[in-house]
């Protein structure tokens, strides 16, 4: 069975790690172009010493390169505004498909975990961010035994993995994992936090999920979480639940005022994870890179399925 | 270039965290308004975390931001009503629906080494017609020169203003010194200084009136000191102390003193002063939010403050991670479990 051929747009640090990552791991997938807008970019330059095609003209570039006709899925690893300007030109190619690793999300939210049965049909698929594919899958576990009114996730990253294309928009990261915490992960309001750490040696990525939902039986949503957290590793080996799962119960007596869903009370779901990285690009501490890229090459891999 | 004196209170702000954003709407009119006619010259209001602080992780408001900025606008006469936001916790949109609300100013509060979160926020706020100070946290993490770097960062944005921002309660005068002075040497004389101090090493007013001879012109206080940790500097004493030295300002000290004891001491459930747990803030370098989270979890795992507060410190977690707060105290739960 011969590989897909498959392209990668953006070659910052996610960019670069996905194409380690599918040279390395992927079966079905091979990298057959490289897209920057940078000629000196250090992803361009690894992609040269690996023997894979090269572009520093972006899609444009690409479009021109003989590679192109046989290329079937792109994955855009870009920024928001600069995916509008790639869809708009590869839409037309209908034998081709894109994964979006951006916040433009053009096309519906995937996260491999919850909703990897993706229509063939479809052609643009968003990754939302990397604190949505860490938390999400855990709101979608309490949502499955409770119905979950209100879904918060805090990211911690480390300052090394945050590039500058995320934090010259870092509004998009709190607006699209607040809305796919809602829609994919089936609570009533989502909210997101993002903070950076600057310490030295850069502290893993750790991420917390806190779910206000109906009351139900701790044991059932216990083993939910759990369950979810192995459905994850599946396809990120370094995520891992750090602590046992907290419980608080918020009594009608006493409730919190939530802003859009007013006096809410409840069962308090407190989870902690942490997401070690797989150290291809940047080190262990970058799970927050990880997480991303192997969704994306996930839901690559599941894209050409039905090609192969 | 010589800039005015401008005193900018943030009892109802900073003040949150001591009372886990419960003010009531029309208590938080009425010191706001004793605060207008004491003359300060700004009052920031938003959740103790900046606008849309209301969750789990910080603690949900007695009301949203929006509830307790409406009307206030109205009952000013004198002051500027602003607010504060974090870049990864409030987002743009947060800050057009405070401006139409009235609020005038803002600052943008990032980690001390983090300015470059920044910049969108700023443009965002100058293109709202808003005065903006860019606010650089944890001010004792990052060395003179290199916050300076990062004032830079925010003053290129279009800050008109940058702050030394002592959210550990953890700097000593020199430390204030060698800051304030680092920023004067970098940027440009148009571009305003400020000091926010936390009191946890009994230096709020000390420390902001070494900034004042260095060069910063915008001066945060809270009444009573009401803030997190330990709190900020007393408004009333830092206006005392400026009549004593003569310097020229706009805030009338009896009707600040008044206000203090009269409107906010009796709000204080939690004492707001040096004591064992707050002491540990400054001298562990610990982001003053954390204290009562912390309290909270040592009461519930049965550990002790101090030590929950003195590992945060080690962990080098920064402002805005109070989750790691019950994950600190789980692993030293585990640990003991061991022992």
């Amino acid at each position: 069975m011969s590989k897909i051929k498959v392209a990668i747009i953006g070659s910052g640090n996610i960019g670069t790690d996905l194409m380690i990552k599918i040279l390395s791991l992927s079966k079905t997938l091979e990298m057959s172009a490289m897209v920057g807008i940078d000629p000196d970019s250090d992803g361009l330059s690894r992609a040269r010493r690996k023997g894979v095609a090269t572009t520093h003209e972006g899609v444009d570039g690409l479009l021109k390169m003989a590679e192109w006709r046989d290329i079937k899925v792109i994955f855009d690893a870009t920024s928001a505004k600069a995916h509008i300007y790639n869809w708009e030109k590869i839409e037309p190619f209908k034998d081709k498909k894109i994964v979006d690793l951006t916040p433009a999300a053009i096309g519906p939210y995937l996260i491999p975990a919850i909703n990897f049965e993706i229509d063939d049909s479809l052609r643009n698929v968003n990754m939302v961010t990397c604190g949505g594919q860490a938390t999400i899958p855990i709101v979608a576990a309490v949502n499955r035994v409770a119905k979950v009114h209100y879904g918060e996730i805090v990211a911690s990253i480390a300052s090394k993995s945050a590039g500058p294309g995320t934090r010259a928009n870092i509004d998009e990261f709190t607006d699209t994992t607040s809305a796919a915490i809602e829609k994919v992960g089936g609570a009533e309001r989502g909210k997101a936090i993002i903070v950076l750490n600057p310490a030295e040696p850069p502290l893993v990525m750790r991420d917390t999920v806190f779910t206000l939902s109906e009351m139900a039986d701790k044991e059932k949503i216990r083993k939910s979480i759990h369950d979810m957290v192995a459905e994850v590793q599946s396809y990120v080996p370094g995520y891992e639940l750090h602590q046992e799962v907290q419980f608080e119960e918020i009594p009608e007596s006493a409730p919190v005022f939530i802003e859009g869903l007013g006096l809410k009370h409840g069962l308090r779901t407190s989870v902690f994870l942490k997401v070690a990285g797989a150290g291809h690009y940047l080190p262990e501490y970058a799970g927050n890179l990880d997480i991303m890229t192997s969704a994306a090459r996930a839901c690559g891999e599941r894209m050409v399925k039905s090609l192969s | 270039m010589k800039h005015n004196l401008y005193i900018q209170d943030v009892t109802l702000r900073d003040g949150m965290h001591a009372i886990k954003h419960q003010y009531g709407k029309e208590k938080l009119k009425g010191i706001c308004s004793a605060l207008d006619k004491a003359g300060v010259d700004a009052i920031e209001v938003a959740h103790g975390d900046g606008l849309a602080g209301g969750s789990f992780n910080y603690g949900f408001g007695a009301h949203t931001d929006w509830d307790w900025l409406e009307g206030l606008s109205e009952v000013m006469t004198n002051a500027v009503l602003t607010t504060l936001i974090l870049p990864g916790i409030a987002t743009i949109d947060d800050l057009k629906k405070a401006a139409d609300l009235g609020v005038k100013s803002v600052r943008i509060a990032t980690h001390c080494t983090e300015a470059d979160i920044a910049p969108q926020h700023i443009a965002a706020a100058k293109k709202l017609g808003m005065d903006v100070g860019g606010f650089l946290m944890m001010a004792h993490m990052n060395e003179p020169k290199k916050l300076a770097e990062q004032a830079l960062v925010m003053e290129a944005a279009g800050a008109d203003c940058v702050y030394v921002t002592d959210s550990a309660g953890a700097l000593m005068m020199d430390g204030v010194k060698e800051r304030v002075r680092a920023f004067r040497e970098v940027l440009k004389p148009e571009t305003e200084i400020g000091i926010h101090c936390h009191h946890n090493l009994s230096f709020g007013v000390a420390n902001t009136i070494v900034a004042m001879q260095e060069g910063a012109n915008r001066l945060d206080a809270s009444l009573a000191g009401m803030g997190a940790g330990a709190g900020n500097a007393p408004l009333e004493v830092l206006v005392a102390v400026l009549d004593k030295m003569g310097a020229k300002h706009g805030s009338d000290l009896y009707q600040l003193m008044d206000a203090a004891d009269d409107l906010i001491r009796p709000l204080q459930t939690r004492p707001v002063r040096v004591d064992r747990e707050t002491l540990s803030l400054g001298y562990a370098g610990v982001y003053s939010s954390f204290l009562l989270h912390s309290e909270r979890a040592a009461e519930k795992y049965g550990l002790d403050t101090r030590e929950i507060l003195v590992e945060l410190g080690n962990r080098k977690m920064v402002g805005g991670q109070e989750d790691m707060i019950v994950d600190v105290a789980l692993d030293m739960l585990a640990k003991k479990k061991e022992a």
